[in-house]
């Protein structure tokens, strides 16, 4: 029960800074700018220099680098073995060996360019949902998705998926706690054994979990009908978005630093 | 963040006791119940059953589950076998009951509750929510608990269910010498069944006593957002107006008596 206290995936954290009142698109854009930008860089002073345009957009959304940096922690398993593969699987000049394992220069060097792509790329995700809502995320999602309806993507459909997959988030752990309880009450025991007979002893959570998210699912779609939704045809918004002339500046700024960066570092 | 959610309880449930656990939609009585048998630990303070603290290294959880079994809201929402004999059983096969012993238990449960055991291999999802709701309670049952914790048992049921049960609430607790801890926010539910109330507030155990002395105090029930049974209001409010009339008194069948004895000495 403990590891479901810390997802941090769309852990909103509210607040009044520059980047929380930015548009949620200019946000989705600037992350995935970013992004690209970690996968055109190809030295240190380029991840340097990635880095330096994180913290700075870090500093600006005064979130507590405690939070920033929580979102590493699930997936410091990952990280560790990414180094150890390019620390050990690479060929080339060999630093030192340990037995049949060489560290190499080359090695040496793509590991400690691959951990700090990851480390920026999660990070620099995390960043865009603990500054934004969840509403306004999706909402962002499908605005900038209305333009490839044309080949026939559902944006709005898309969209009011994430929505309810999020809003739904917290009602299933909380489910999941109720259930486990449950059954542990009837003595269940969901630690011991090894992986097979663990793995059979979720049988009793899962199942309820499933009848009840069916359920949950059937009462939702009647709700909303029983309220005239109908898609997204001829909706309006209680919250509009609003592109502002800090949305275009700072995209300007963050393509040109991404251009510049990514052509010559 | 850090929310206390219990503070200072200090409670003592006697042997075949039946207590009534009352409080407001967060005054933090589900939290302590599931004190009762281990699934959540004080964060300070000790938990004992039958004179055993069952935090201590030597104790097994399992055991006092077995010994302290409880009845979570809406227990249908748990029910996973494919069968309704799988799911009862479910719990002793937990404490290690031999398959021999296993028929036995899931039928005396099944009995116990009032379920035909035709409906032993059929599915829990088919049945009716008033059925789902007994075979999640004959689940319980079939460890053959000592001490009976229930949240709410009769939340969502409608009339007949919530009579039925009730009345197997009180048969256990009378027939089977069980120790009955019932939490609810029904005062008529719990009035009418249990020895001694308690009553929460903030996390905190606000009144204790019998069910006529905790009525008395209706006006501070209604400032923690309780109330007292109907029936008892309209005593107290007659013996306001001046009537001569003792207001101690909680179940429609005292009440009426006591009316009747009011209109019979005028």
């Amino acid at each position: 029960m403990a590891m479901m206290k810390n997802i941090t995936i769309g852990q909103y954290i509210p607040g009044e800074s520059i980047v929380h009142r930015l548009d949620p698109r200019t946000k989705i854009l600037t992350t995935f700018l970013f992004i690209a930008l970690l996968f055109l860089v190809d030295s240190f002073i380029g991840y340097g220099l990635s880095a330096l345009l994180l913290l700075l957009m870090v500093v600006l959304s005064q979130i507590p680098v405690k939070y920033v940096l929580r979102g590493i922690r699930p997936l410091m398993f990952i990280i560790i073995l990414t180094l150890c593969l390019h620390f050990f699987m690479t060929d080339g000049r060999v630093i030192f060996q340990i037995w049949f394992l060489k560290l190499t220069h080359e090695g040496l060097i793509r590991g400690l360019m691959m951990v700090s792509r990851l480390i920026l790329l999660i990070i620099g995700s995390s960043l865009l949902t603990l500054t934004t809502s969840p509403i306004l995320l999706t909402d962002g999602i499908e605005s900038l998705l209305k333009p490839f309806k044309v080949i026939g993507v559902p944006a709005h459909e898309l969209a009011m998926m994430m929505t309810i997959a999020l809003r739904f988030i917290p009602t299933l752990v909380e489910e999941t706690e109720k259930i486990m309880k449950a059954q542990m009450a009837r003595g269940a025991d969901f630690e011991s054994g090894n992986i097979f007979q663990r793995a059979k002893s979720l049988i009793p959570i899962l199942i309820p979990l499933f009848v009840s998210a069916f359920r949950r699912a059937d009462e939702l779609a009647i709700a909303m009908e029983a309220r005239g939704y109908r898609g997204g045809e001829g909706r309006t918004r209680f919250r509009v978005l609003k592109f502002t002339y800090q949305d275009a500046l700072t995209l300007v700024l963050v393509t040109t630093f991404v251009i510049l960066v990514g052509i010559f570092f | 963040m850090e929310h206390e959610a219990l503070r200072n309880v200090s409670l003592a449930i006697e042997d075949g006791e039946f207590v009534g656990l009352i409080g407001h939609t967060g005054s933090g009585k589900s939290t302590l119940v599931q004190h009762f048998n281990g699934l959540l630990k004080p964060t300070a303070g000790k938990v004992y059953v039958d004179d055993v603290d069952i935090f201590s290294k030597d104790v097994s959880l399992r055991s006092i589950r077995q010994k302290v079994g409880m009845v979570f809201q809406y227990p249908e929402y748990q029910l996973f076998g494919e069968t309704v004999f799988e799911d009862v059983a479910f719990g002793p096969k937990n404490m290690g009951v031999s398959d021999s012993e296993l028929q036995d238990r899931v039928d005396q449960a099944l009995t116990l509750v009032g379920l035909d055991l035709s409906l032993k291999e059929r599915s829990p999802f088919e049945l009716s929510g008033g059925q789902k709701r007994k075979v999640a309670i004959a689940g319980v049952l079939a460890m053959q608990p000592q001490i009976l914790i229930l949240d709410e048992p009769t939340a969502g049921l409608d009339p007949k269910g919530r009579d039925e049960v009730l009345s197997l609430v009180a048969h256990l607790h009378q027939k089977e010498n069980k120790t009955i801890v019932l939490v609810s926010h029904s005062m008529e539910d719990v009035a009418r069944l249990a020895q001694r109330l308690v009553v929460m507030a903030h996390g905190e155990i606000a009144l204790e006593g019998p069910p006529e002395v905790i009525f008395r105090q209706a006006d501070y029930l209604e400032a923690i957002g309780l109330g007292v049974p109907q029936v008892t209001r309209l005593l107290q409010v007659l013996q306001k107006r001046g009537f001569d009339v003792d207001p101690d008194h909680y179940t429609i069948e005292s009440v009426e008596g006591e009316i009747v004895r009011l209109l019979e000495t005028r």
